[in-house]
């Protein structure tokens, strides 16, 4: 085991595409070790994305059963090759990144989400997801396809208290 | 030796001001840090850190007829400063009623006693002029606990006041 570094944006590296994995295997077993304690050392870290780790594959881990207040959660998620199929509603939170330190800035996803991934095995899973959860899975899914949350930052002005006005 | 400055502007609104600004700070050897510009009853104000390898009055001297040209107050600071400093707020507070003289003096003291830390806070008046509604949204840390700022809120926004706390649960990935 082993706590991996990881890389910081302006890191060109964390733009690019990431490629599916095709192969299971120990190497993989053994990365996915490696993968969460890298993330469970990062302070408040919820998921890491292997891209994030210089590795470009779609491989990412999300746990949000370790969250200060409890949220609705799968406990750990192995996501490799996930997809994302459905998407529901739009709601707005804040996002930091550990390959974005100092910064943490509003970006609206989807409140819930439909998601297939593989696991570390290659067997294929469903998951239905919300809130916290699903805001994570997007968040790594997108470093999977070269996007920081960086590239969906909305005003942190106005957007939530328009949202919030209008539910009452 | 680098120090960093705090510049402040303030005039008449008008576009292209940070442009021009900006231009003539990097023109002059300036490093900018971390800014923030509003547009408040029509005024332009800008609050900017910048850094420069001089004195304040050289830097004055420097930005003065670029504010003047564009009609601007200026006013300059030496800080003690540094970046990568920033506090993380966990918490959101929205007020907005009709506007009454004092509400922001009666919910923020409160809140102060009970621990909040304003990290950054926007205020408007907005509706018309017969009725005019004051909006205020805070962004802070609560020191202790978010319950003792919520219990705070409850005793002071009183009828017609809208008052709302929620928590900011920031996701790190």
């Amino acid at each position: 085991m082993a706590i991996l570094e990881i890389l910081t944006y302006p890191d060109e590296r964390l733009k690019q595409l990431a490629e599916p994995v095709t192969v299971f295997d120990q190497a993989l077993h053994s990365f996915l070790r490696d993968l969460e304690e890298t993330m469970r050392a990062g302070p408040g870290g919820v998921g890491i994305a292997a891209p994030q780790v210089g590795r470009f594959q779609r491989i990412a881990l999300v746990d949000c059963s370790v969250t200060r207040k409890p949220v609705p959660n799968h406990g750990l998620l192995v996501l490799i090759n996930p997809e994302i199929s459905e998407w529901e509603g739009m709601t707005v939170g804040r996002e930091g990144c550990m390959s974005v330190p100092d910064y943490t800035g509003n970006v609206i996803r989807a409140e819930r989400i439909r998601l297939q991934a593989f696991d570390a095995d290659g067997v294929q899973h469903e998951y239905q997801c919300e809130g916290f959860e699903a805001r994570a899975l997007q968040h790594e899914c997108d470093h999977l396809d070269g996007m920081l949350f960086l590239d969906r930052l909305v005003s942190r002005r106005n957007d939530l208290f328009r949202r919030k006005v209008y539910q009452k | 030796m680098k120090h960093w400055y705090m510049l402040t502007l303030v005039g008449k609104d008008r576009s292209g001001i940070v442009a021009h600004i900006s231009a003539a700070l990097f023109d002059g050897g300036c490093n900018l840090g971390e800014a923030s510009m509003m547009r408040l009853g029509g005024n332009f104000s800008i609050m900017m850190m910048v850094e420069f390898d001089g004195t304040s009055h050289a830097l004055q001297q420097m930005v003065a007829p670029v504010a003047e040209s564009m009609g601007l107050h200026l006013h300059l600071d030496r800080i003690a400063a540094q970046l990568h400093q920033h506090l993380e707020p966990d918490l959101r507070i929205t007020v907005y009623g009709a506007d009454k003289a004092g509400i922001v003096a009666r919910i923020t003291g409160a809140l102060a006693e009970a621990g909040l830390h304003i990290l950054e806070m926007e205020t408007s008046v907005a509706g018309s002029v017969e009725q005019p509604i004051y909006i205020m949204q805070i962004e802070g840390h609560a020191a202790e606990g978010l319950a003792a700022l919520q219990s705070a809120l409850d005793v002071v926004a009183q009828k017609g006041v809208e008052a709302h706390l929620e928590a900011i649960d920031t996701m790190i990935g």
